[in-house]
């Protein structure tokens, strides 16, 4: 018997993640992926704020929208 | 407590008979949810009617040709023009970089002082309660009261600042204009909001610096570390959730900055100060181009909104500290 899991070492079904989180791909869990739509919304303030390129600044609108929206999204991902 | 529960039904029915029959019958039948919405309901009808409701307005006319001055003329849609403009204007771009340079220093500034005199008044000397109290008091005041004294102190000829700092350096006091030299009077806005927020700021960082446990601070001496390194090992480590905190708040706040500026400067001289809700004012109610301003409100609610996402990401990291 020694090496053999206890009953109380065996997972239960509480243990084992729920069905939806295991097939969720560990790349799309929240955590990155809200640090991905973080990091899109302040590159878009940094293009809307910055001197340089007029182009960028016309771009940004469209990078803060997109990373707003991801965010909003991405913050319903299972953990 | 035992005595309270094996009372209630007694005091439910005393209130049950102390209701009048007209209420009690309207009641009757109602869900304890029913009843949540019906008591909450005015609130959110009232927030619909003047959060909401203007929100999405603001929205649609950011698509079309309104002016609010002719309310009357017929309204055409002009689908994404107006943020193209917008986005390609160098006037705007121009005012945008005025935003940036003004929240870039007044969160620099704000940040390295209100760590500061938050360090100190962690030291707890004799009377901190009081200078915690007197630091505390401009943060207290509202802008528009803050900008109208400001003002006077920044009179060159009765102004109490040009004095001191006639004093401090010896030049002239009607030599300089806070408030009319270009290069100049963003400081002038910088001074104020330093000195009105600064203490915000402080209150933050003293909570972060209450907050790391004692005994990190023991580990540290019994490792004979020196005060430096326990400041760069644990103070500001164990802080710097709560910096950044205040630092996104200050950001977003100073990012929609219109009340101070536009009692000070109102965006002078020229466009030095014409920070972007100034003129996204200008737009609106002096060029009445509605729908154009509506377009840039949006632009600008989009960023807030976007910087406010992060706000709220690093304060659940500080709660789940």
């Amino acid at each position: 018997m020694i090496g053999l899991p206890t009953p109380s070492d065996r997972p239960t079904a509480l243990d084992r993640p729920a069905p939806a989180a295991r097939r969720w791909p560990r790349w799309l869990r929240r955590g990155p992926m809200e640090g991905l739509a973080t990091a899109l919304i302040a590159f878009g303030i940094f293009m809307l704020m910055q001197p340089v390129s007029l182009a960028l600044y016309g771009h940004s609108f469209a990078v803060i929208l997109t990373g707003t929206l991801a965010f909003v999204v991405v913050s319903h991902f299972p953990e | 407590m035992m005595d309270e529960l094996s009372n209630s039904p007694t005091i439910a029915l005393k209130a049950a008979a102390a209701t009048p029959d007209r209420v009690a019958r309207r009641l009757q039948g109602l869900s304890d949810r029913t009843l949540a919405w019906l008591f909450i309901s005015p609130t959110v009808l009232l927030l619909l009617a003047i959060n909401i409701f203007p929100l999405f307005w603001t929205v649609y006319l950011s698509f079309t040709n309104y002016r609010a001055n002719r309310p009357n003329a017929p309204l055409r849609w002009f689908g994404a023009e107006w943020y193209h403009r917008i986005l390609s204007d160098p006037d705007i771009w121009a005012a945008m970089q005025v935003t940036a340079r003004f929240v870039v220093a007044t969160i620099v500034i704000e940040t390295v002082l209100g760590f500061a005199l938050a360090w100190l008044i962690d030291k707890k000397f004799r009377g901190h309660g009081f200078w915690t109290t007197m630091i505390l008091l401009p943060m207290m005041l509202s802008p528009a009261v803050v900008g109208n004294f400001w003002k006077f102190l920044y009179q060159p000829q009765i102004g109490l600042f040009n004095y001191a700092i006639s004093f401090l350096t010896g030049v002239d006091p009607s030599s300089f204009q806070m408030l009319g030299d270009v290069s100049l009077s963003p400081w002038a806005i910088v001074i104020v909001d330093v000195w009105m927020w600064t203490p915000y700021v402080m209150l933050i960082c003293l909570a972060g610096l209450r907050s790391i446990p004692d005994y990190l601070y023991e580990a540290a001496e019994v490792d004979r570390a020196s005060s430096w390194r326990q400041f760069c090992s644990i103070t500001l480590p164990m802080a710097l959730p709560f910096i950044m905190l205040a630092v996104l708040f200050r950001g977003i706040e100073n990012f929609k900055m219109f009340d101070m500026v536009n009692l000070l400067t109102g965006g002078g001289p020229g466009s030095t100060t014409e920070v972007a809700s100034i003129t996204l004012k200008r737009q609106a109610f002096e060029a009445w181009r509605t729908g154009y301003s509506s377009a840039f409100a949006v632009i600008l609610f989009v960023a807030v909104f976007g910087l406010a996402n992060i706000y709220v990401k690093a304060l659940n990291r500080v709660k789940s500290r």
